[in-house]
């Protein structure tokens, strides 16, 4: 007798497991991946490896150490992925420890001794981003700059980028050069297009090549919402949130802050929007919580940039909105066909 | 702060007051079973501040340990003189006395660690592990195990602190047993082993979440080690059992 072996819910489309929306995730990343490697070198790629290939390891050392079947949860490829959006988050110059530490840290601590896939509170990449940048803010703050712009005149070579990882490139100051994001931050007494007009950081070479790269993850995360492996919510809220917030400053003090366009196309506004933001473990799960959350990371990221240590805030943001995602959750947990409003928690408004 | 003398207080403490003072047992609790950085969880506060190298952790272990010996000791001395009412104001009172004397003398004869250390040697005198002592033990017992108590817990915490010290700044630092001189005269200045030379500082350890993740693995570790001895001690008895069981049908029975 055919009896039906498969279990609630009954919606879900065949093939749609976790190895494989995570593969899709990896792929949508592509685009980024291969501006960020027009532009800055091979570093990105390089790290990617060195990323995947540490990620792998302790994912496997750790099930082993917990008893649980390595190969089962390694074929999941989060270990995988969370290894490719460290390679990518990562600086293209970093020293390789920094990546295995990095990496190592964001699946053992982050994940693992939570109980792996699905019980960690923080987004792991994230978790291991934040920890190398408050440990080695040198090198995690040094970015490579657009060939015009840095005083070597082309990109990085291949071989140039291998021994700044393995090696400690003498001569790697030649291509390095603020982001436009640190280079705004630390403007000084200069007015905003006083500091567009002269600091080299902020050219617009400088910004249309942070503008390709957040595009090319634009069109990736684009991809993984037409797929419906993420919903609209988180991302548009995330750069909504930003880009009401940069406005409002911009309008109040247009000769100070920077337009929000500037804020929406630099740093890691779109790849934080669309592949950190988005994680289904740690980010909230009801639609209306998800608004919530991604304008609480937008509004965050825009504090962070503008009035706090660090050029970017994307992960600090995220890593905060992560310990506020249980809570949001609670207060917006969607009605129940044929319930009524449900009680949890404060009545706000008439509920009589 | 009762509250913190209530987890202290635990069965084993009330059970030594009634039959005579078991003192494996009481050093047993101190270093492991009831530790209080592991265990308790009491002073975590300078157990997290200052435990950034070996010699900081060191320097407030020892204090902290002679206040503790200290204390018990005078609680116990006093402990049928005083009311039941007034008896955490007069405990704080002594433990504050040896924390002055202790203060005094780090700053006579170790002024650079006394002031690396700064407010976290006065803080002793909140450090919860004392007068969680004082109230669960000292105040109950006579001097001599009160006197043991306080060695055995300030020994504990103190090899925790160190313990947490050497992590910290051999992840933070790649050294361990920098700058002892400080506490040991100008002999120990050479102590100091540099594990891995260039070594990039790692700020996350020498910050206060290295020292939370640090403390989380040595509780771990501790649980590891508890969990495993209970099911050695429960694999031994089912074997016990199963060989009284056997009931041989053929053959001789011896």
């Amino acid at each position: 007798m055919a009896l039906l072996r498969i279990t609630s819910p009954h919606t879900h489309r065949g093939g749609r497991r976790t190895s494989w929306v995570m593969q899709m995730v990896i792929l949508a990343t592509i685009p980024g991946i291969l501006v960020q490697t027009w532009l800055f070198g091979f570093g990105t790629l390089i790290n990617i490896l060195i990323a995947a290939l540490t990620a792998i390891g302790a994912e496997a050392l750790f099930l082993k150490v917990r008893g649980r079947p390595i190969a089962f949860f390694l074929k999941d490829n989060s270990a995988l992925l969370t290894a490719v959006l460290l390679g990518i988050a990562l600086p293209p110059t970093v020293p390789w420890w920094l990546t295995v530490t990095a990496v190592a840290f964001a699946i053992i601590f982050a994940k693992q001794v939570y109980g792996g896939l699905g019980n960690n509170p923080f987004n792991p990449a994230m978790v291991g981003y934040a920890i190398v940048l408050v440990s080695f803010p040198v090198p995690m703050t040094q970015w490579l700059g657009h060939a015009d712009l840095i005083s070597a005149g082309s990109t990085m070579s291949f071989s140039d980028s291998l021994s700044a990882i393995f090696g400690g490139l003498s001569t790697v100051d030649a291509y390095t050069m603020a982001t436009p994001l640190d280079a705004f931050k630390h403007k000084g007494g200069l007015m905003s297009d006083e500091a567009f007009a002269s600091v080299t950081a902020l050219q617009a070479a400088s910004l249309n090549s942070w503008m390709w790269v957040n595009l090319a993850y634009l069109a990736g995360g684009l991809a993984l919402i037409g797929l419906r492996i993420i919903t609209w919510h988180t991302p548009v809220a995330m750069l909504a949130g930003l880009a009401v917030v940069a406005t409002f400053f911009y309008i109040l003090d247009p000769s100070n802050a920077a337009t929000p366009l500037f804020h929406l196309t630099s740093g890691a506004a779109m790849f934080g929007a669309f592949f950190i933001a988005t994680d289904p473990v740690s980010s909230c799960t009801s639609n209306r919580g998800k608004l919530v959350y991604g304008a609480g990371i937008g509004i965050l990221v825009y504090v962070i940039r503008t009035w706090g240590g660090y050029p970017d805030g994307v992960a600090f943001g995220v890593l905060l909105m992560n310990f506020a995602a249980p809570l949001i959750d609670y207060y917006t947990q969607p009605r129940a066909y044929g319930h009524k409003k449900p009680k949890s928690g404060v009545a706000i408004g008439g509920d009589k | 702060m009762h509250s913190n003398t209530d987890t202290a207080n635990t069965a084993t403490d009330v059970e030594t007051t009634n039959s005579g003072v078991n003192y494996q047992e009481l050093v047993y609790n101190g270093i492991w079973k009831n530790n209080p950085a592991l265990v308790q969880l009491l002073g975590l506060c300078p157990l997290l501040a200052v435990t950034s190298t070996v010699v900081n952790a060191l320097g407030l272990g020892l204090a902290t340990m002679v206040v503790l010996i200290g204390s018990n000791i005078a609680v116990s001395l006093i402990r049928n003189y005083v009311a039941d009412a007034v008896r955490l104001p007069a405990f704080v009172m002594i433990i504050a006395s040896f924390t002055t004397c202790i203060e005094l003398i780090m700053q006579a004869f170790t002024y650079e660690l006394y002031q690396i250390l700064g407010i976290f040697i006065p803080l002793i005198v909140t450090n919860c592990a004392i007068l969680g002592r004082a109230d669960a033990y000292a105040s109950r017992n006579p001097v001599l195990p009160s006197a043991l108590d306080g060695l055995t817990m300030g020994f504990g915490f103190t090899v925790v602190l160190v313990l947490l010290g050497a992590m910290r700044e051999l992840i933070g630092q790649g050294t361990l047993f920098s700058d002892m001189h400080l506490l040991f005269g100008e002999a120990a200045a050479s102590w100091k082993l540099t594990l891995f030379p260039n070594y990039p500082d790692m700020l996350f350890a020498i910050l206060p979440p290295g020292a939370f993740i640090g403390l989380g693995i040595l509780i771990a570790l501790k649980n590891f080690f508890d969990e495993r001895e209970k099911q050695r001690k429960a694999a031994a008895e089912a074997g016990k059992e199963k060989v009284s069981r056997r009931v041989r049908v053929t053959g001789k029975i011896t």
